[in-house]
């Protein structure tokens, strides 16, 4: 089939939140509004942004593990988020899940074996159980985990082993898609290492397509095909790898990119220090919702939300009033050239002499 | 004489199963005005090692030896009374859960006033009006309204920098910062780095920084000892841990660590260095060198006999059997 293998279409998520006396909705959260991308076969989309901005929450609602509140998602061409749990059950075969943390992701009463055994019983993999244990120890090879592990709870482990025991129940199904809920961040450099070359591997041999969800862009870049970066619940700019790390179009994406400490004592970057938090969810600004924030903010950012538009004949897509040339009148001519000239300054920094 | 001199020290821990050797035999001199980074994975006992310097390790279950000198006074041998009068005043600390460390039912301007009115025995007014300068000073907007509020209408960051004014409300000669922004986005690190910089700039007080972020390291340290497994492995000036690593694991973590603008170089998807193995467990007294295990280089000679610490070059400390002795000549 040519199509992706994942669409999701202007995804919302707004959560209620409850007050008063009778428990009334005095409010919504708004997590995610309005999301669309889509991810083809055997490739890795990285969603990324700061804490709060809805990225776990896209996951999770591509699962049904929220519900969401509007949008379609659809899986080969399929829509699969208006199904009744029992016919979404067999899909799930196919989309797979890794969190976060090790720890609570894992039952600690039950052996390893089982654990990673469970969905092939419930989905009815195997036939018998020896059939199982071949496939289980199959899995715990592949995840280069000892054999001898099998036998062993999950407490027996270290953080990057129980999270090869996360990827190994994850893969156990036969998925073709993988959401990676910083599935790396609660581990140690080196161990983080390890797991991001497995998952790479495993990509490789097994042709799976990876939703990786993370807020540590390093990390991504080594990761990943093409990168989306949300704030506030919208998508801001969308990219290849290559062109989101050497050219990105958004002021938030440029910021971002410039916190990231670089381990290297004899780079100097000039730094985009945004002021200021992150504006509630509960009442987020209007116009673009970056512009509180924004050190090239402009009139039209206060009122008009801007979408998500190509730059140029390319596939990356940015939702920036500067960087829509197209969108505003010769009025805004003089304005947009300064602005748009202190953002093209040097990003990635120079070695001192 | 060095600010902080810490010698041979020990920390263990008496449990159930045996002892867990979180310290194992570090030294290490922190200098008037000097920011010192200890940079370790989990376990590696640098969280430890500034709870030991800080006196709130209890002892049982915890047995320390060694010397803590600060300003040459053994810190190990004070009694607690005295050792209260230090902490906060002449050593600040910043811990990383900004919202664990402050007391959520007490308003965040008392809470800074608490230390003051301790050492500096100021009065409750006086207190809450040098707070108010210090949440200015710490860049928090509003200072006057916010001394009001409680830790839960803060953000993280907003906390954060709470907890700095309240270490730095007495001008302390040491400030230990332990993994002070592991729990903040990027772009609030950024503000907290940036204050951070701007502070020691002004106060002149000595930072201990604990983190196992060698970003972080790069851009706030002088001089970073390397710790592994309870052991220091490695100390050199901050560019020479960079430009030239001597010890395997030092080698290996910066190998390890992603960086940004590897797209430019390479157009496809490049693999991490990896450690193999795991860190050796606390609970068995460890023979030979701590790394050895995980080392491409081991010999029969390293899973025998630990290294010592050795300065192999100048000002640069390895221990490692294999590492090579540069001294100009």
């Amino acid at each position: 089939m040519s199509g992706p293998l994942l669409e999701v279409r202007n995804l919302k998520k707004h959560f209620p939140l409850q007050g008063g006396l009778f428990g009334s909705v005095t409010g919504y959260v708004h997590a995610v509004d309005g999301v669309s991308f889509t991810i083809n076969r055997g490739e890795t989309l990285s969603l990324v942004g700061e804490s709060g901005c809805g990225k776990s929450t896209v996951g999770r609602c591509i699962l049904r593990l929220t519900e969401p509140t509007a949008g379609e998602v659809l899986l080969d061409g399929q829509r699969i988020d208006h199904l009744s749990p029992g016919a979404l059950r067999p899909l799930r075969q196919r989309i797979q899940i890794v969190f976060q943390d090790p720890f609570s992701s894992l039952n600690p009463r039950m052996r390893v074996g089982d654990i990673i055994a469970e969905p092939i019983i419930n989905f009815g993999l195997a036939n018998n159980k020896n059939e199982v244990e071949d496939r289980v120890s199959g899995l715990m090879d592949r995840v280069r985990l000892p054999r001898d592990a099998m036998r062993r709870h999950p407490h027996e482990f270290s953080g990057g082993q129980r999270q090869r025991v996360g990827i190994a129940r994850a893969l156990a199904p036969g998925p073709d898609l993988i959401i990676c809920d910083e599935a790396v961040s609660a581990l140690d450099v080196s161990v983080k290492a390890q797991i991001v070359n497995l998952l790479a591997a495993l990509q490789d041999e097994l042709g799976l397509a990876l939703l990786f969800i993370s807020h540590d862009l390093a990390i991504v870049e080594h990761v990943t095909h093409r990168v989306a970066v949300m704030y506030l619940g919208k998508i801001v700019e969308i990219s290849d790898r290559r062109t989101l790390f050497a050219s990105p179009q958004h002021p938030y994406t440029r910021a971002l990119l410039s916190a990231v400490p670089v381990p290297d004592p004899s780079v100097r970057r000039d730094r985009i220090v945004l002021r200021g938090d992150v504006p509630s969810p509960i009442n987020p600004p209007p116009g673009c919702r970056f512009h509180t924030r924004c050190p090239f903010v402009f009139d039209p950012c206060r009122t008009a939300a801007p979408s998500l538009r190509p730059i140029g004949k390319t596939e990356q897509l940015v939702a920036c009033h500067l960087s829509s040339d197209a969108a505003f009148g010769q009025s805004n001519a003089a304005q947009l050239q300064t602005a748009a000239a202190s953002k093209n300054a040097p990003l990635h920094g120079q070695k001192r002499d | 004489m060095a600010l902080l001199e810490i010698d041979r020290l020990q920390t263990h821990f008496g449990t159930p199963d045996g002892v867990v050797r979180a310290v194992e035999g570090v030294s290490f001199n922190i200098e008037e005005g000097e920011t010192v980074a200890v940079v370790g994975e989990s376990g590696c006992g640098k969280s430890v090692t500034a709870m030991s310097i800080l006196g709130l390790v209890p002892q049982p279950p915890a047995r320390i030896a060694g010397a803590i000198r600060f300003a040459g006074r053994n810190l190990l041998d004070l009694p607690e009374s005295e050792m209260r009068k230090l902490r906060g005043n002449d050593i600040g600390m910043i811990f990383q859960e900004p919202m664990s460390s402050l007391n959520p039912v007490l308003m965040v301007g008392r809470q800074i006033g608490e230390t003051l009115r301790l050492h500096q025995r100021l009065s409750r007014r006086a207190a809450e009006s040098r707070a108010i300068e210090l949440l200015d000073l710490v860049g928090i907007p509003e200072a006057r309204r916010r001394v009001r509020e409680y830790p839960y209408q803060l953000s993280g960051g907003m906390r954060q920098r709470v907890m700095i004014a309240i270490a730095l409300a007495c001008n302390p000669r040491l400030l230990i910062a332990d993994e002070p922004t592991t729990a903040l986005d990027v772009t609030i690190q950024a503000q907290i780095l940036d204050l951070m910089r701007d502070l020691k700039h002004r106060l002149g007080s000595a930072i201990m920084l604990i983190t196992h972020d060698l970003g972080v390291v790069a851009e706030m340290a002088e001089r970073v000892v390397v710790m592994y497994a309870g052991r220091k492995v490695e100390e050199a000036a901050a560019g020479d841990i960079f430009a030239n690593p001597q010890h395997p694991y030092t080698r290996g973590l910066l190998g390890a660590v992603p960086k940004l603008g590897c797209s430019l170089e390479h157009s496809e998807r490049s693999t991490l260095a990896e450690i193999p193995g795991l860190v050796p467990s606390l609970r068995k007294p460890i023979v030979g060198c701590a790394f050895a295990g995980r080392c491409p280089k081991a010999t029969q000679l390293c899973r025998e006999l630990a290294p010592a610490v050795e300065e192999k070059a100048p000002h640069h400390q390895v221990a490692c059997h294999f590492a090579e002795r540069k001294f100009p000549t």
